[in-house]
C-alpha cells in the first residue's frame, strides 16, 4: 500500500498537498473500502451462506425468498433491524450497555488491518503481527463482559461469565498453536509468514511437521471456541440461557455483535490460511501485477472461505458439550498437547534446522490420504441415503 | 505518519463511527416508546425478582487466575520462539526448564482440582 502511495506521490497526482495528508487520506479511503464493500457483505452473505448450507444439512430449504437463492436476505435483515426501537432496559448500567457492542465491533473490524489479501493489499503489515491479533481479538472478551454485566439480567451475566470464561480458556491453546508456526518461520510478521511459505502444498508450514499439523486443527478447535460457535456456543445456548450476553440487545445493537459474530468466521478461515495454508502464495504463472493480485486475492479468499464452510458444516453436524466437558476439554486435552506441539516442533527445528523436505512431502501425502478416506466415506452415506433425499442437493 | 501503527488508529475510529453512525439512523427510523414493563429484565415471562448484581460461582475467577499465569507465559515464549534458530540447543533446554516449572504449577493445579467444572 505505502510503496502505491509513494509511486502517485511521484507521479505528481498530490502536488501542493501534504504528505501525510495524502497517507492519511488513503488510509481512511482503504479503511472504508475493506468496510463497505468487503466486510459488511461478507459478514451478510455469510449469515445467509450458513442458514442455506444449515438447511440443506437438515433437509430444509432455508431462505430463498429476497434476491436470487436469497441472497439478499442479509440486506432486509440489517434494514429490518434499522427500523427497530433501541430499547435499554430501565435497570441497566445505561453507559455501559450502550457502550458493549463498540468494543466487541471495534475488536472484530481491527483484526481485518493485519489480514494479508495479497502480496500488495494489507493495510499495515505489523512486525507483531500475530502478537497482535491475540491482543485485538480479547477487546471482544472485554466487550462481552460489559454486554452480560450492564444488561442486569440473570441470563445475561451468565451467558457473558460463561463466554468470558470460555474465550480466555481456549485463548491459551489458540496461542500455543500459533506458537509452533512462529517457530517455523522465525517471525510474527503476516506477510513474513506467508513468505516462509510456497506455493505447493508440501511448501505449506501446515505440513512443515507432525506438530504442525496437529496444531492446525488445535488451532481450528480453539479459535471456534473462541468465536462462540456450535459445538462451543455454550454462552448463547438457546435451549438454556435464551440468548446469553445479548438478551437484552434489541434491533441494531443486537446486530453489531452478531454481525462480529459472522465476520469473525472469516477472520478465523483468514488466520488459518495464512499461518498454515500458504496464504496467498500462487505458482509464478503470470508477472502482470494487477492480474498476480487478483490471483493472490483469489487464492486466499477461497482458502480462508473453505474454513468458515467447514465452522457452517461442523454447526450443522455436532451437538453442543456441557459446560464442564467444554472447560475440561480446553484444560485437560488442548493445553497439554499444544505445549507438545510447541516442544516437538522446537526439537524438530534443532534436528533439522533448514526444515525436513522428505518429512513435509510424506506428511502432505498422508494429508492426501486423509482427506481421500473422508471424501470416500461422505460418498458412501450419501449413497445410502439417496432414496431419503427427495431433489438434488445444491445450495 | 510512516508509523505503521498509525492505520490502527484510523481503523478503531472508523470501526467506531461506523457503530455509531448507524445507531443514529436506527434511533432516527425506529419507533419509541417506553412503559414499565418494558424496561423490565427478561426473565421467561415471570415478573423479575430481584436484580443480577448478585454473588456468582468463584470457579469463574480461578479461571481468571490460571488464564493470567498462561496467558503470560505465552507471552514469554514469543521472544523465545522468534530468536529460536539463533539459540539453538541452549534455547531449547533454557526454556525447557522455565516449562518444566510451568508443569509443576500445572500438574499441581490439576491435582487440587482447579480444573474440574462441577
Amino acid at each position: 500500500m505505502q510503496q502505491l502511495v509513494d509511486q502517485l506521490i511521484q507521479e505528481g497526482y498530490f502536488e501542493g498537498v501534504p504528505k501525510d495528508f495524502v497517507y492519511t487520506g488513503f488510509m481512511v479511503l482503504v479503511a472504508l473500502l475493506v468496510l463497505s464493500f468487503f466486510v459488511a457483505p461478507l459478514a451478510g452473505i455469510t449469515s445467509w451462506l450458513e442458514r442455506r448450507v444449515w438447511a440443506r444439512i437438515q433437509s430444509r430449504v432455508g431462505p430463498n425468498r429476497v434476491g436470487p437463492q436469497g441472497i439478499l436476505q442479509w440486506l432486509a435483515d440489517g434494514i429490518k433491524n434499522l427500523l427497530k426501537e433501541d430499547i435499554i432496559p430501565t435497570a441497566a448500567d445505561k453507559r455501559l450497555f450502550a457502550l458493549a457492542p463498540y468494543v466487541v465491533f471495534v475488536g472484530f473490524f481491527a483484526t481485518f488491518v493485519v489480514i494479508p489479501f495479497g502480496s500488495q493489499l494489507i493495510v499495515a503489515d505489523l512486525n507483531i503481527g500475530i502478537l497482535y491479533l491475540l491482543a485485538i481479538t480479547s477487546l471482544v472478551v472485554v466487550g462481552i463482559l460489559m454486554a452480560g454485566w450492564s444488561s442486569n439480567n440473570k441470563w445475561s451475566l451468565l451467558g457473558g461469565m460463561r463466554s468470558a470464561a470460555q474465550i480466555v480458556s481456549y485463548e491459551i491453546p489458540a496461542g500455543l498453536a500459533l506458537l509452533t508456526i512462529v517457530f517455523a518461520a522465525g517471525t510474527l510478521s503476516m506477510q513474513g509468514i506467508i513468505k516462509a511459505q510456497g506455493w505447493a502444498p508440501w511448501d505449506w508450514l501446515l505440513f512443515y511437521n507432525p506438530f504442525t499439523f496437529a496444531a492446525f486443527f488445535l488451532y481450528f478447535t480453539a479459535a471456534l471456541a473462541e468465536g462462540n460457535r456450535t459445538p462451543f456456543d455454550i454462552p448463547e445456548a438457546e435451549s438454556e440461557l435464551v440468548a446469553g450476553y445479548v438478551t437484552e440487545y434489541s434491533g441494531m445493537r443486537f446486530l453489531f455483535f452478531f454481525f462480529a459474530e459472522w465476520g469473525n468466521l472469516y477472520v478465523i478461515g483468514a488466520i488459518a490460511t495464512t499461518l498454515f495454508l500458504g496464504g496467498w502464495q500462487i505458482p509464478p504463472i503470470t508477472d502482470h501485477p494487477v492480474l498476480v493480485g487478483i490471483l493472490q486475492f483469489i487464492v486466499f479468499f477461497l482458502k480462508a472461505y473453505l474454513w468458515v464452510f467447514v465452522a457452517m458444516w461442523v454447526r450443522g453436524t455436532l451437538p453442543r458439550v456441557r459446560v464442564d466437558q467444554l472447560m475440561s476439554l480446553c484444560w485437560k486435552y488442548m493445553v497439554p498437547l499444544s505445549f507438545i506441539c510447541l516442544l516437538g516442533t522446537a526439537a524438530w527445528m534443532v534436528i533439522w534446522p533448514q526444515g525436513n523436505r522428505v518429512a513435509s512431502f510424506v506428511m502432505f501425502l498422508i494429508g492426501v490420504a486423509i482427506l481421500g478416506l473422508f471424501f470416500r466415506r461422505v460418498r458412501f452415506q450419501i449413497r445410502h441415503a439417496q432414496p431419503v433425499l427427495y431433489w438434488k442437493p445444491y445450495i | 505518519m510512516r508509523d505503521p501503527y498509525f492505520p490502527l488508529l484510523v481503523v478503531f475510529f472508523f470501526a467506531a463511527a461506523i457503530v455509531l453512525s448507524l445507531l443514529l439512523i436506527a434511533h432516527l427510523l425506529g419507533p419509541k416508546s417506553s412503559s414499565p414493563v418494558k424496561g423490565e429484565p427478561f426473565e421467561s415471562g415471570n415478573p423479575p425478582k430481584g436484580d443480577a448484581r448478585i454473588r456468582f460461582p468463584v470457579k469463574f475467577y480461578l479461571v481468571g487466575m490460571l488464564f493470567l499465569i498462561f496467558d503470560i507465559e505465552v507471552v514469554f515464549l514469543y521472544p523465545w520462539a522468534i530468536l529460536f534458530r539463533e539459540l539453538g540447543v541452549f534455547g531449547l533446554i533454557e526454556m525447557g526448564i522455565f516449562l518444566l516449572i510451568l508443569v509443576v504449577g500445572f500438574v499441581y493445579a490439576w491435582k487440587k482440582g482447579a480444573l474440574e467444572w462441577a
